[in-house]
């Protein structure tokens, strides 16, 4: 589906983040999220937290294991470090989307780049700054989700982050399933082609 | 009617101490210098640590830099998720993403390194019998071990790697946040081309892995049945650690060297331990 479905419900929120820069939001049990990938290949790093009980939050390996597979794509659960359904993958006309690949920190682009990118913006510093919000610290910095980004994994366990498959207008929605804090980092990353070399905004819209 | 032999405080310390020398397969050895199967060529003096971990059992050891670890899958079964932490600053942790993405492939085996969520090595994969691991499907945890096995508690006898690790973390101050994406040892996940994952582990009794601690690390060990294993009953054996000291990495190490990214990771760590 390359058409974003009409929303169900009031559209509580309907914001741009400008390219660079942390979001946060709670989301309600029941509400969609939807991101939408304004100008392609922009990758939205996605965290996500019980708002209840913080301790439990979004697993990529969990959910690795439940669904058998490491591409997050149309119906696919998004599931806590508990094994419990967080949000469900209920539309998205991208055909897959990252949860190995991480997020892009200062330190980790030293090794993959050179020291060289040390004082570039990442996304581990839009997730600590947007997390604080909530109270949250290092400590909750767990695996995230790479909605936009492609990282295939090759026969002989060759991996990486290679050209996108998203494009201008693409989108995905999620529906809480649990009442949940957000926070979205909107990579900064200009070192590999997981934003085109270029970081772009990204459109945020909460509904139900 | 015989009379209790626990019934007074005297002969219930006779009672208790007349379990001391009692061996069980799954105890640890202490001290560790009198651990009867130290490696080849390590002398007593160095053992830093010998247990065997039970099915479904933990454990937690600090190691400073330098030290060597084994486990070793004794009867071929076993699967050992990790946690690890800088015994330093424990809020510098593993992080498996960082791990597979730096080293641009999804399999870890020996000359690996398994990285920090601050760009720096803390351990390094020195030797490996086995040669399938799996850095993708993480713990086990309670509501995977209830629907499997009928219950999954630490209290129980199907307990899952995850409620494992909110015991290990207690132990050292540490908690449920603090339980970060693990991986699994003995037990190895392959991805196939439309990503799906495919659970690809041979019984090999006596395989085994051997890590060298770059930093003072804390790893936390857990033996529970892999989250993928499609066995219906709770199937592991146990796991055998030594531990031992040994020289930090030389400058011309050849896992250090071996790539320009993990190279930079050592160069980080170094920087960081410049004092």
């Amino acid at each position: 589906m390359t058409i974003a479905p009409k929303l169900e419900g009031q559209v509580v929120l309907d914001e741009v983040v400008p390219a660079r820069a942390p979001w946060t939001a709670v989301v309600r049990k029941g509400q969609i999220l939807r991101i939408v990938d304004l100008e392609g290949n922009q990758s939205a790093d996605f965290l996500m937290y019980a708002l209840e009980d913080d301790a439990e939050r979004y697993s990529a390996q969990d959910t690795i294991a439940a669904q058998g597979n490491i591409f997050l794509r149309e119906g696919s659960v998004l599931r806590s470090n508990e094994g419990r359904p967080m949000a469900v993958v209920t539309s998205t006309s991208v055909a897959y989307h990252d949860t190995i690949g991480g997020a892009c920190s200062c330190e980790s682009n030293t090794l993959r780049y050179g020291h060289h990118t040390k004082s570039q913006h990442a996304c581990v510093e839009n997730f600590l700054q947007g997390n604080a919000r909530f109270g949250h610290g290092k400590r909750d910095m767990v695996s995230n989700i790479n909605f936009f980004m492609n990282v295939p994994v090759e026969a002989n366990g060759a991996l990486g982050i290679v050209d996108g498959i998203s494009a201008p207008g693409l989108y995905v929605d999620i529906r809480a399933e649990m009442d949940l804090t957000v926070v979205v980092s909107n990579c900064p990353q200009i070192n590999n082609p997981c934003n085109g070399f270029n970081p772009t905004p990204l459109r945020m819209v909460i509904a139900g | 009617m015989t009379a209790s032999s626990t019934a007074d405080p005297a002969s219930a310390r006779a009672h208790a101490r007349a379990m001391a020398g009692t061996r069980v397969e799954a105890m640890p050895t202490v001290p560790a210098t009198a651990s009867a199967d130290r490696p080849a060529g390590v002398e007593a003096e160095a053992m830093l640590w010998a247990e065997t971990i039970a099915p479904g059992g933990y454990a937690a050891k600090r190691l400073d830099r330098g030290a060597r670890l084994r486990l070793i899958d004794l009867e071929g079964d076993a699967c050992v998720s990790m946690l690890l932490f800088n015994a330093q600053q424990p809020i510098e942790r593993l992080n498996v993403a960082d791990t597979l993405k730096v080293q641009w492939n999804a399999y870890l085996g020996a000359g690996r390194l398994i990285l920090s969520d601050m760009g720096k090595v803390m351990v390094s994969v020195l030797e490996d019998t086995t040669g399938t691991h799996d850095a993708f499907c993480g713990a086990s945890n309670a509501a995977a071990n209830a629907a499997k096995y009928g219950e999954g508690d630490n209290w129980g006898s199907h307990p899952n790697a995850r409620d494992r690790f909110v015991l290990a973390t207690a132990k050292f101050g540490l908690g449920r946040k603090d339980i970060h994406p693990c991986i699994n040892w003995f037990k190895g996940v392959t991805i196939l081309p439309d990503g799906a994952t495919r659970l690809t582990s041979a019984r090999r009794p006596g395989q085994s892995v051997t890590f060298r601690a770059e930093m003072d690390v804390i790893v936390m060990l857990a033996n529970c049945p892999h989250v993928l294993d499609p066995r219906p009953g709770y199937t592991v054996t146990p796991v055998r650690a030594l531990a031992w000291r040994g020289p930090p990495t030389p400058a011309d190490d050849p896992i250090r060297n071996a790539t320009p990214e993990g190279l930079r990771a050592f160069l980080n760590l170094e920087e960081d331990l410049r004092r």
